[in-house]
């Protein structure tokens, strides 16, 4: 095993290794900002609800948050078909991350969104403005700067996730470069190479997450 | 045709079950052990006044961090018995210094965390009642960041705890594994995984039940 030898399997790989690299940022971004948007509907439920609404939202998320997301993964996998409910294995995937990223998002932004002092709720309720407007201009803008660096490890955390997609047959960079290790034996390169390639795709994120983070708090006047 | 739930395959596997979650309790248990020992290393290192331990402990926490628990534990398993014959661990063992290795550094923030908030004033009246270095380091320092970082400790140990559902993976027979087992031979699709799920979810909240007593009891000293 020379390095010349080990390059040259990675350059034959080339295309198997982008698709499944691909598929691997696909999967992550769908299931983040799908994850996000459920999320906050989710936070605000949980904050704002009427008591049966909170108390769905409660039992989702502790549901949710309870279960291993492997466990998840593969009961969405499997379950969906004995209601008759054909998903592909990236389908159920997706809808498995979703679901885990919503239900941690939610607890990000009921965090965010308990934590803004009452006062401003009071504020915004004697100057007249409806609950909507309260949510949209007073409060929703100091909750996510709050809950930017939260998120942020939430996100890496679905896209260190996305890894198990593996193990329910998702082509993505696990499976396509454990594919690869089979035909050539080079566990120890391929290994270290995803290991890297994880690292750029999380490292990226983290980062990308403290620029927006700081942007944020530097429009609205503020430093973290 | 309709899916008929039938619990029976369920009573007859439970046993095994029970042992799996055994397995996976005691996997996370001995992963936050190890895992404390490291962060706890990790977390001095980083506040020390040496610029080269420093960087060395948030490398570490950065590297390890950005990195799938998956990964780790295939390169662990699968890579590292090719670079020498001395890693080649069971399975057990394997997963183990994987988890510990990923808990190391999650726990290593939990502790820095903890050693940043306790405050100067504690360490300057150790100076003043003439304590050497070491023992602020051992009778204020570290009880009052123990107490500090508790509450997180609590949490990344529940989080290790799910983690060791990915050791069914390389085939470790913890929950998650007999679950796929009763899930591939028997098909009861549903009662396998609602069971496998409920009983992680009221291990959870046992766990935090507990954690929630704990930190009650220490809070009043």
């Amino acid at each position: 095993m020379n390095l010349a030898h080990v390059l040259l399997e990675i350059w034959l790989a080339r295309f198997d290794i982008l698709f499944g690299l691909g598929l691997t940022i696909l999967v992550s971004f769908t299931a983040i900002v799908a994850g996000t948007i459920l999320g906050i509907s989710v936070g605000v439920a949980l904050t704002y609800g009427a008591w049966p609404v909170r108390f769905i939202a409660r039992v989702y998320v502790d549901i949710l948050r309870g279960t291993p997301v492997l466990v998840l993964i593969l009961a969405s996998f499997y379950i969906p078909s004995v209601a008759h409910i054909n998903l592909n294995a990236l389908e159920a995937g997706i809808i498995a991350l979703t679901l885990f990223c919503g239900s941690h998002v939610g607890e990000v932004i009921r965090g965010a969104l308990q934590s803004i002092p009452k006062g401003q709720m009071e504020a915004a309720k004697s100057i007249g403005l409806t609950f909507r407007k309260t949510f949209v201009y007073v409060l929703m803008p100091q909750a996510i700067r709050q809950a930017i660096p939260t998120w942020t490890n939430a996100a890496v955390e679905i896209a260190k996730a996305t890894t198990l997609l593996s193990i329910i047959g998702v082509p993505e960079l696990i499976l396509t470069t454990q594919q690869i290790i089979g035909r050539t034996f080079l566990s120890l390169p391929f290994y270290l190479m995803i290991a890297i390639l994880y690292f750029l795709i999380d490292f990226a994120i983290e980062r990308a997450g403290r620029y927006i983070d700081m942007r944020v708090s530097a429009a609205q006047g503020t430093v973290p | 045709m309709a899916y008929h739930l039938n619990f029976a395959v369920i009573w007859q596997n439970m046993p095994e079950l029970w042992w799996g979650l055994a397995l996976d309790l005691y996997l996370a248990f001995i992963s936050l052990g190890i895992g404390c020992i490291i962060g706890l290393v990790a977390a001095f290192a980083s506040v020390s006044k040496s610029g080269a331990l420093r960087r060395i402990a948030l490398g570490y926490v950065t590297l390890v961090r950005n990195l799938p628990i998956l990964v780790i534990v295939l390169l662990v398993y699968f890579a590292l018995p090719d670079v020498s014959r001395l890693f080649r661990l069971d399975k057990i063992t394997s997963f183990v210094i994987s988890l510990s290795l990923y808990a190391g550094a999650y726990l290593t923030e939990v502790f820095r965390g903890g050693l940043l908030a306790v405050p100067k004033g504690v360490v300057e009246a150790g100076m003043a009642i003439g304590l050497r270095p070491l023992q602020i380091k051992r009778h204020l320092i570290f009880p009052i960041m123990l107490r500090n970082a508790l509450p997180s400790l609590g949490n990344n140990f529940i989080s290790l705890f799910k983690d060791t559902s990915i050791a069914s993976v390389i085939a470790v027979p913890e929950l998650t594994y007999y679950a796929t087992k009763i899930n591939t031979e028997t098909f009861r699709v549903v009662e396998a995984w609602s069971t496998a799920a409920v009983l992680y979810i009221a291990t959870c909240y046992l766990i935090a039940l507990v954690l929630r007593l704990v930190e009650r009891r220490y809070a009043r000293i």
